[in-house]
């Protein structure tokens, strides 16, 4: 239960808001669902919808909507790389191809020991930094920069260590 | 110059509340305050002419000045969902000199009467939004924020909002519609959020960079600001520049700079030392400029960048070199653009996706003449007919590569990017 294990956060949510508004929390409040598990799932998604004072419908709604909401397990870090425009002159596209090879996935793929997912998405807003990547993950979301291959295989090592 | 917006770039830890204020920090706020009617404040930034520096261009101290007396509470939103493929501007200043986004923030919010202020930021900047969260803190114990501020009767408080990607809430009342935990889909306008914004209340949204802008003009008049850009662009803007550039990043500079300078002084020249084949100066919804020696002179301001069929919008510029063939350029923004599409309207769902089509199509060089006329036609047609801009914006860089780079749509060509 969140309301259990993040009372202060959920306050500190719904405090933002009006209180005649509360269906607002529902966005922060499915961020923070989604740090326990790397997705959100039905019971969650009740417990958020009761807390808004909205249907379980209404919130698997925005979970759909939205991209960076997930309601199935992947890798329980998820590698975002933008191969947008601007990233893709840079060679985002490339990128991607040789990280998936050498990880021995497609994109979109999981890694066997489910540590590691890795997708294509939009635009990230680092396009001086191409090739350049998100990651989901326990802790948020974090940009990783100006990267290659080698760089990136050096990070999934560091987090295989650290990420049970 | 020093720079005005990117100041951190000339001082050292301007991002600490100490640094700031020892710069002048929340001067123009406490002037505005303590010594200001709220409309006086409006009335200034009107006189300054600044422009939203999102995209739209829309005059800021105008769009202020729509808020009506006679509906309560109002609102004050700071669009920080920079999600404009080439548009790295704001996540810069957001990180790197907080304080005069937020006090730019506050001072909006006293023009425009509201007592509380939500920052949107796009999901991803989950990190931003914890150095603004932390900042806020900072102006709440400093006494900046929060109850009676400067001895006035002027109470305020700012929130951070994070999205969950979706670029569409860029648009500003897809973006109302997030924050009131809905789907992000435009509302039919009008009635504009000045008089129904969010929970139904006038509300101001404004860009990160156009708010960064105002306490400057707060502090150093409108005259000062005028005399800074073009006539028909005041100011400085943040050039966004990526691409086939030798030194991406962002430039701040007076509008009116040119595409020639910001590309060979700034940016350092072409990948490869290549010819620039075409320029997006308004990232993946611009028309394509033909980059010849006419547009390479052309001063980089809205009027000037119209002259050449295209628009400025928030000077996202991404620079495209020889080795590209122009229906790779549009099968990456028809792309985004079908993925992005909220699917309320029925022009830009469908639209975006029978463009996807044709362009796939024309990839795998199938009857490459048939399927380029269908895919200007589809596009042709989804024009003035979206409800927002998205729909709009996915047809500019589709229909002006088909006219005005015909060779790279011809059956002989190989298509793609080489090199």
């Amino acid at each position: 239960m969140l309301a259990e294990k993040y009372p202060g956060e959920i306050k500190k949510i719904l405090a933002k808001y009006p209180p005649e508004y509360k269906q607002s929390a529902v966005m922060p409040l499915l961020h923070l669902a989604q740090l326990e598990k790397g997705f959100v799932d039905r019971h969650m998604m009740r417990e958020i919808a009761d807390l808004c004072g909205i249907t379980e419908t209404d919130v698997a709604e925005i979970v759909g909507f939205y991209t960076l909401y997930h309601d199935k397990p992947e890798g329980k870090l998820r590698i975002q790389v933008c191969t947008d425009i601007a990233c893709a002159l840079r060679g985002a596209d490339e990128f991607l191809v040789n990280l998936c090879e050498r990880l021995g996935i497609q994109p979109g793929g999981t890694t066997p020991d489910g540590l590691v997912t890795v997708e294509a998405v939009m635009c990230l807003a680092a396009c001086d930094r191409a090739p350049m990547f998100q990651v989901q993950g326990p802790d948020g979301i974090s940009y990783h920069e100006t990267m290659t291959v080698d760089k990136t295989m050096a990070f999934i090592e560091t987090a295989r260590k650290e990420v049970k | 110059m020093a720079h005005l917006l990117l100041r951190h770039r000339d001082i050292p830890d301007i991002g600490k509340l100490d640094v700031y204020r020892k710069n002048g920090g929340f001067e123009a706020f406490k002037k505005a305050v303590t010594a200001m009617k709220p409309q006086e404040v409006t009335d200034a930034v009107k006189a300054s002419g600044l422009r939203g520096r999102g995209g739209a261009g829309f005059p800021t101290g105008v769009k202020w000045g729509f808020v009506p007396n006679n509906i309560w509470p109002h609102y004050v939103v700071a669009n920080a969902d920079e999600s404009e493929p080439g548009t790295f501007k704001d996540r810069e200043i957001m990180e790197s000199n907080p304080f005069q986004f937020l006090e730019g923030v506050a001072i909006a919010a006293y023009a425009v009467g509201a007592n509380a202020a939500y920052v949107y930021l796009r999901g991803e900047f989950w990190t931003v939004a914890a150095i603004l969260d932390e900042k806020i803190a900072d102006m709440e114990k400093a006494g900046l924020l929060g109850d009676k501020l400067f001895g006035s009767d002027f109470s305020l408080r700012i929130h951070t909002h994070l999205g969950a990607g979706a670029y569409i809430c860029g648009e500003e009342t897809a973006l109302l519609e997030s924050i009131e935990g809905k789907r992000g889909q435009p509302r039919i306008r009008p009635p504009f959020p000045a008089v129904y914004g969010l929970y139904g209340k006038p509300t101001v949204v404004n860009n990160v960079e156009t708010l960064a802008n105002v306490p400057l003009i707060v502090e150093k008049g409108a005259d000062w600001y005028k005399s800074l850009g073009t006539a028909d662009s005041a100011g400085v803007k943040i050039f966004s520049l990526s691409g086939h550039v030798n030194k991406p990043g962002n430039y701040e500079l007076p509008f009116g700079v040119t595409f020639r300078e910001l590309i060979y002084n700034y940016g350092g020249g072409v990948t490869d030392g290549r010819p620039v084949k075409a320029i997006m100066a308004a990232g993946a919804s611009s028309a394509m400029i033909v980059a010849d020696d006419k547009a390479l002179d052309t001063p980089m301001d809205y009027a000037s960048v119209r002259t050449l069929g295209a628009d400025l919008g928030s000077a996202s510029v991404i620079v495209i070199n020889d080795s590209v063939d122009m229906d790779w350029v549009i099968n990456k923004t028809i792309h985004f653009f079908k993925h992005e599409s909220c699917g309320k309207c029925t022009p830009c769902r469908d639209g975006t996706y029978w463009m996807l089509h044709l362009i796939e199509r024309i990839e795998r060089r199938e009857d490459i003449e048939a399927n380029t006329e269908l895919l200007h036609t589809v596009a042709k047609q989804m024009q003035n007919k979206c409800l927002c801009p998205l729909g709009e914006f996915s047809t500019m860089a589709v229909t002006t590569a088909i006219e005005r780079f015909p060779a790279d749509f011809e059956a002989s060509v190989n298509g793609g990017k080489h090199g």
